[in-house]
């Protein structure tokens, strides 16, 4: 037997949801072409949805309205400007407007290099509206946690996924040294990207560390988030989300208003993802980290940089 | 439905005086849908559409915690922060869920309920809300999958100001039975309602377009003159008809005195 991967864990945490705990799953195409990537089990309270974008997400908050902590499984992240209506205006709003939580688990799906609107990251989108949690876990056990942190809670929780997890069966663990020149902040499938940008620079002669960003909101700056960066003085937040006023500058922000440290953000570019090279605006990759964290440095030295 | 009215009287006085002051939806005029259907569907939960203040008195929701919440006192159905087209009711045996007033998104949540739990749904909404695609396609997977969910369009033919005629060219009412549900359309006779419901819930989903008057403007107190119709005024000429005179007189009696004493200053 292989080493348990996201794909498994997903599957498998789906499975004892539907099957012991009366849960429900619902999407459109998720018991056809590869059952979203082996990551729904083939068993009951699966409900296959129209192609009713909006409607679809209302059922789901329906559901989670009467108990059923359904969990909404959308394909491709881009669509959660259709279906995002039933959660931001009402799944969102419900606990604090009246009293009753709304915990739907959405799946949020997201990739890279497939076009316009299948390769979206939207998740700093929904960082924005109160009332949700938001996270992005690449590891089968921050599945495991955020899946505990769900049924703990009674919050819709926007999951955004990334289908370069999938096959990962690794947990990805912080680097951080005493001697760091700057420290990494990578979210969502930068986080591979970020630990090989870290064996880049390191193999130049400069120490980085990489600490990952699991969960986007609450975003809880901790000792272990501050302490590395107010050891080294310079941060950079990689996120592969679009970078204006995105979740790498937010938590950028975020990162400097704790500490007083000067932190970059590195995202997409403003332009649209296009499906062909050289136009398809693709997440930051190691080299692109890794040059990103060369400038940084070389501005540090300089003495040209602000926070922010 | 007595109840009701005197209520939103006795709001509209609260506003007059500047007691009131957070926008109001009235369900002036409209009294007799939701008063006819709580007389047969009281084991249903209630999705109701943001014009709601008489769903909510006519299915038994506390008169006190609904004048509380459109007074934003932390008392009120919601704690005064939702406010009056967000009311909701989970006790005397109601389940009312509060809407939040982004129009027809209580129509996919109903349909979600009825999905997740089995348990009988009634889901209110206006004419305009019949006409938001994901109200149709709700209505859709409603009769995909059987669910039990009585859609009830309170068809006032005003989108604020601009009638049905100008808006669409199609019936709701014949989208609805084109989808394979049983389908009515009629005006708002307290005893046919609660006649076609009972008909109707035997075999779910189905769906009533019932025409309405409203009195008053689409949010606050003001009006533009009488309405087409009035129903309450129809029921009370209808009962005297019937020789129910002294008994319809003591009934509004009541009624206004308690709504009048609630909304004492």
């Amino acid at each position: 037997m292989g080493a348990v991967t996201v794909a498994d864990t997903i599957r498998e945490i789906t499975r004892v949801h539907l099957e012991s705990n009366d849960g429900m799953l619902l999407g459109q195409c998720v018991s056809a072409v590869g059952w979203v990537n082996s990551t729904v089990p083939d068993c009951r309270n699966i409900v296959e949805l129209p192609m009713s974008d909006v409607a679809g997400a209302g059922i789901a908050v329906g559901a989670a309205m009467v108990g059923r902590r359904p969990i909404f499984v959308i394909r491709f992240q881009d669509f959660l400007v259709l279906n995002g209506s039933p959660l931001i205006f009402y799944a969102a709003k419900s606990k604090e407007l009246h009293g009753r939580g709304t915990p739907v688990f959405v799946r949020a799906i997201a990739a890279d290099g497939i076009g316009p609107v299948h390769s979206g990251v939207l998740h700093g989108l929904f960082m924005h509206f109160p009332g949700f949690r938001v996270c992005s876990p690449m590891t089968p056990k921050e599945y495991e946690a955020i899946w505990a942190d769900f049924l703990a809670h009674d919050d819709p929780m926007i999951v955004s996924e990334h289908r370069a997890s999938f096959n990962n069966a690794e947990e990805l663990i912080d680097r951080v040294s005493g001697d760091a020149a700057i420290t990494i902040y990578p979210v969502s499938a930068t986080r591979f990207e970020a630990v090989k940008a870290a064996g880049i620079l390191a193999a130049e002669g400069i120490r980085c560390n990489v600490v990952h960003v699991l969960w986007l909101k609450p975003l809880g700056i901790d000792e272990r988030m501050a302490g590395p960066l107010r050891r080294c003085g310079v941060g950079l937040v990689v996120d592969p989300g679009h970078e204006i006023a995105g979740a790498s500058q937010a938590i950028a922000y975020e990162l400097t208003r704790a500490t007083g440290m000067p932190v970059k953000a590195l995202g997409l570019s403003d332009a649209t993802k296009c499906l062909c090279p050289p136009l398809q605006n693709r997440i930051p990759d190691a080299e692109r980290i890794a040059d990103a964290a060369r400038r940084l440095l070389r501005s540090k030295s300089t003495g040209g940089m602000a926070g922010g | 439905m007595s109840m009701s009215r005197h209520f939103e009287l006795g709001l509209v006085r609260a506003v007059d005086e500047k007691r009131a002051t957070y926008p109001v939806y009235l369900s002036l005029g409209q009294e007799a849908v939701p008063a006819a259907l709580s007389t047969v569907l009281r084991d249903f939960m209630i999705f109701s559409q943001h014009r709601c203040h008489a769903t909510y008195l006519c299915f038994g929701g506390p008169p006190r915690k609904l004048r509380d919440e459109l007074l934003g006192l932390p008392s009120g159905t919601s704690g005064g922060r939702a406010g009056s087209n967000c009311i909701q009711c989970h006790e005397n045996g109601v389940t009312m869920f509060g809407h939040h007033g982004l129009i027809g998104e209580n129509v996919p949540q109903a349909v979600g309920a009825a999905l997740g739990s089995g348990k009988p749904v009634v889901c209110f909404f206006g004419d305009g809300a019949a006409e938001e695609d994901y109200v149709l396609a709700s209505i859709g997977f409603a009769s995909t999958h059987r669910l039990p969910v009585l859609f009830v369009c309170e068809d006032n033919n005003l989108s604020i100001l601009t009638p049905v005629e100008k808006r669409r060219s199609w019936r709701v009412a014949e989208v609805a039975a084109s989808m394979g549900m049983r389908s009515v359309e009629m005006t708002d006779d307290p005893w046919t309602v609660a006649e076609r419901a009972r008909e109707l819930k035997s075999d779910l989903p189905a769906f009533m377009n019932i025409h309405v008057c409203r009195s008053n403007w689409h949010v606050g107190v003001g009006m533009d003159g009488p309405g087409e119709w009035d129903r309450f005024s129809l029921v009370e000429t209808e009962l005297e008809g019937l020789g129910l005179g002294k008994e319809t007189a003591a009934v509004k009696a009541e009624s206004a005195d308690a709504m009048e004493a609630l909304w004492a200053p």
